[in-house]
Formats: structure tokens, sequence, C-alpha cells
């Protein structure tokens, strides 16, 4: 069996700015990512980031995965990784399986940080598995990784910032978005997001959704329909949409199930999208020496989770006896910045998720 | 309505506009209604003119003496959400963000095209720049009617 320092579990921000911080420390880490090339969902996504300089604000996502990946390369004698690889497994005793081509084998490590990202919801509703009924995450791979269009009119379900962004980036590609359904009462994501939309001639609609879709091989149309107070469909307001794509994009849940194999606490909080550990400040899980950073924990932006990353990279370098040269100071300035990054009303969710979790919030 | 359709009030707009006399020359308009945490438009100032402070949730204030319309912020700003606008006479002159392709061509005309996305008139492109510093973001310069003032947001090739 294979024995390393730090295993980290996914190449996205979090697991490559944990391993930057932890080499700075001096720490080996090993990242064992299942995509073929590092940087996470960051590498599809064209847009500028917000936040701030240090979280790389108003570049754009590719960009800052090429700078995170920078970052690690400057380290190759402390940072390896393995691409095409999952981990398919975790044991007690920080032991975990991977696959690679085929072939399984173990890993023991003295402290694993688990980065794995969070996936999407999908929606039910009629004939929902038509070919042309796509989450927004596979319409981003399809189009900025293999430049592959996944139509020619679309309609987006769901405005929250996944759904308006990728709608604009469908646009950009010369693909028609005629609609954004929002079956909340006011759109999810930034407004500024939903002004570029409607301005490129992209009708939103709030308390509307998809009530079937309609097509023998493939989709062909939809039907959309409003929603009543109590999210169900209004009789009679059925409209009828001819398109070739719908794109769902209901939000994100965090992929917390290797965590669930060694007996981690676990809690179901709604406000982080999900099922998640149970951390503490250290974001250390209730198994000594496991941790986790980035959407595993709480679905955000990937600038947190860039910073989670640092945070988490920071603490375990300590644990591991080789505290980091600027611990304190580094340790105060990513406090601050995952608390500025919260502190808005966006960051509403994840202040009371956290809360939660933590046991310091009365739930109903 | 900005949070049901994503296109704010007149009055909204208002909000964010000098008196006409400080367009005289151009200045940063923000349209940035919402406390989202971003402030690349005042780090990306090289006059100090737009200030957000320590909470980058904040949204930004155009400081319109220091503001030299110059145009930075507005291909830094994430949200496409900042333009400069200048009054020459009857006419309006816009530097806008443009993130497609093919660019306009100057001296071409384009429809102008307000935020709910109608076409409201005619924009004549002036300039177009695209620099490596823009990161991808073109700057458009163009003139449209005075009249439209608080209506034109973009522009879109005539069909």
């Amino acid at each position: 069996m294979r024995k390393v320092e730090l295993l980290i579990i996914g190449g996205g921000p979090a697991g490559l700015s944990a391993a930057k911080v932890a080499a700075e420390a001096g720490v080996k880490s090993l990242i064992i990512e299942r995509d073929f090339k590092l940087g996470g969902q960051l590498v599809k996504q064209t847009h500028m980031f917000f936040g701030s300089e240090k979280q790389y604000a108003k570049t754009r996502g590719i960009d800052i995965a090429g700078i995170l990946i920078n970052d690690v390369s400057k380290f190759p004698d402390l940072v390896q990784y393995e691409t095409n690889t999952v981990v398919v497994g975790m044991y007690p005793d920080n032991v975990v399986t991977i696959l690679h081509e085929n072939k399984y084998s173990k890993i023991q490590a003295d402290a694993i940080i688990v980065a794995a990202g969070a996936s999407e919801k999908f929606l039910a509703f009629e004939n929902n598995d038509l070919p042309g009924i796509y989450g927004a995450g596979a319409v981003q791979t399809l189009m900025n990784v293999h430049g592959v269009l996944p139509g020619q009119k679309v309609v987006m379900v769901g405005s929250g910032n996944i759904g308006l962004i990728v709608s604009y980036q469908l646009m950009q590609a010369g693909v028609e978005v005629s609609h954004v359904l929002e079956a909340a009462p006011s759109i999810g994501g930034y407004k500024v997001h939903a002004s570029k939309l409607k301005r490129l001639g992209t009708e939103i609609l709030v308390k509307h959704s998809i009530k079937k879709a309609i097509g023998e091989d493939y989709l062909k149309k939809i039907i959309i329909s409003k929603l009543d107070d109590n999210w169900n469909y209004v009789e009679g307001s059925e409209q009828e949409i001819n398109v070739d794509a719908v794109c769902i994009s209901v939000g994100l849940s965090p992929l917390s199930t290797l965590l669930s194999m060694i007996d981690a606490k676990m809690k179901y909080v709604s406000y982080l999208g999900g099922n998640v550990p149970v951390i503490d400040h250290n974001h250390e899980t209730t198994i000594k020496n496991i941790f986790v950073a980035g959407d595993v924990c709480g679905v955000e932006e990937a600038s947190s989770a860039i910073v989670e990353g640092y945070y988490t990279g920071l603490i375990v370098a300590q644990r591991l006896g080789k505290e980091h040269q600027n611990h304190d100071a580094l340790f105060y300035d990513y406090k601050e910045q995952l608390d500025n990054l919260r502190s808005g009303p966006f960051g509403e969710k994840t202040r009371l998720g956290l809360q939660e979790l933590r046991g310091e919030l009365d739930v109903k | 309505m900005l949070n049901k359709n994503g296109v704010p009030d007149l009055n909204l707009i208002k909000t964010r506009f000098p008196k006409q006399e400080i367009l005289l020359k151009p200045k940063a308009i923000t349209e940035c209604y919402e406390d989202i945490p971003c402030n690349p438009c005042s780090t990306s100032c090289p006059f100090d003119a737009i200030h957000i402070g320590e909470d980058i949730n904040e949204t930004p204030k155009v400081d319109f003496d220091k503001c030299t319309g110059c145009g930075i912020c507005v291909y830094n700003c994430p949200g496409l959400a900042i333009f400069t606008v200048q009054i020459i006479e009857d006419k309006a002159r816009f530097k806008i963000p443009y993130e497609f392709i093919p660019y306009p061509l100057v001296d071409e005309i384009w429809d102008a095209v307000n935020r709910n996305g109608d076409i409201i008139g005619n924009a004549v492109i002036e300039k177009v720049s695209i620099t490596k510093k823009q990161d991808r973001t073109a700057l458009i310069q163009v003139i449209v009617p005075k009249e439209l003032l608080y209506d034109f947001i973009t522009i879109r090739r005539k069909l």
C-alpha cells in the first residue's frame, strides 16, 4: 500500500489551493482528480469572477484554474497529482481505494482533505429523460470544454447564478435562450447577470416552471406553467415553447458520500445544499485528520472554495507538524476573506447553514 | 422590476446618474444595485473615483469630481454593469462593454437596445477597442440621440 503525507481528494479550486499552502509549509501531497485534467469546474467558467483581488476577482474562471495549477506546479517535489483517477472507497485508518484505468489500489495518508465539490440536482417532470434535456454543468462542459453546442433554441430552468451565467454563455455561442424560468417569486442569482440576459432579449419568468417535455426520440417542445404561492401549477396558464434543448439548473448538492463510508458524522443542512459532514472551526470532520474544503461542506461560489482550500491547507500543515512560517497572519487573513465573502445578503444561506451545522441555530 | 425580470425601474436607474450638466464630461455610471461581494471597479480605477470600502458587499459610489470617464472600470466589472456616458449637444456618447463576436466596425449603424431588450433607435459605432488588458471584453464607443440617455444600454447588429 502506498503511503502519502497528505491526500487531497479533488483537484478543483479547494483542492489546489489546499495543496499550495500545505506545500509552502513543506507538506508533501497527492491530489487525486477524476477528470482528465486539474481545475475542477473552473475550466469551463468563461466569465469574470466576483469577489476581491485576493480571490482573483475580474479574472475569468478558466484563467483562475491556470493560476491555481501554476501555483502548485512551483512545488514539483511536494505536490503530485493523478488525473483520470477516482477515489471509490474510504476506510478507517485514513485508507482510500482509487481506481485508475481499471486498476484498483490503496493509499494510506497521514491526513486527508476531501475537496470533492458538489453535483447538480435534477428536476422531476414528465419526459425529463428525453435527449436534449441537460444539466447546466453538462451544457458548459459540452460547449466550453469540447466546443459542442447543445442545441439551437434553449429554455433554462432555474435563475441562480449558474442558470443565468450559462444562459449568457449560450447566447455568446450563438444559441437562442428564449426563456429563463424561476419557480421562486424572485430571481435567484445576481441581478447584474439577469440584466445582462434581459437586454439580449431573453424573457425571465418568475413563479414559472417546466411542466412536461414533448418529443418522440428527442426533445421538440416543452409545456411551461405558472406556479401559485404553494408552488403548484396554475391551471390554464400553460404555454407551449418549441425548443431543441432544455437546461436544468436548480442547485447543487455536496458530494459528501465518501465521508459517510467512514462514519464521519453527517447532518442534513438545507442551507448548505444537503448532507454535509459535521466539522469544527478547523474544517476537521468528526474523524481525526480527515478534513474538508469547498462545496463538499456547503455549496458556495468558487471564490469561497479557494479561500477554504488555503485555510484548510494551512491548518493541516500545522497538524502534520509543519507549521507555515506565516501561519498566524494567514489564518486571520483567510478567516477575514471568508467572512467578507459571506457577509452580504448572498452569504446569508452559508451563515445560517454553518450555524445550523454547529447546532447554534434553532430550526423548526 | 429588477427582482422579477432583471430590468431596473427608471427611478432606480436615475439614482446612479449625476445631474445632466455634470455629464458634459464623460462619467462612469455603475448600475450595481445589489449588495454582492465584489470590488474590481473600485480597485481598478486609476483615479480613486469609485469607492466600496472595507465591506466588499457594499455597492459602489462614484465620485464624479474625480471620475474622468476613462472606461477602465467598464471592462473590469464582472457584472458588465458599468458604462460611461457624455452628453454632446443633442447626442449622448456611451462606452459600453461588449462580449459577442463578430465585433461591430467603426461607422456602422447598429440597433440601440434598452434594458428590456427592445430596439429603441440607432447607435453609430465610433470606436471599438479590444486590448490585451481588457481580457476579451470589448469597449464599444457609440453615439445615440440624447433622448435615449436613461434608456440605452447595449447594441445589436441590425437584421
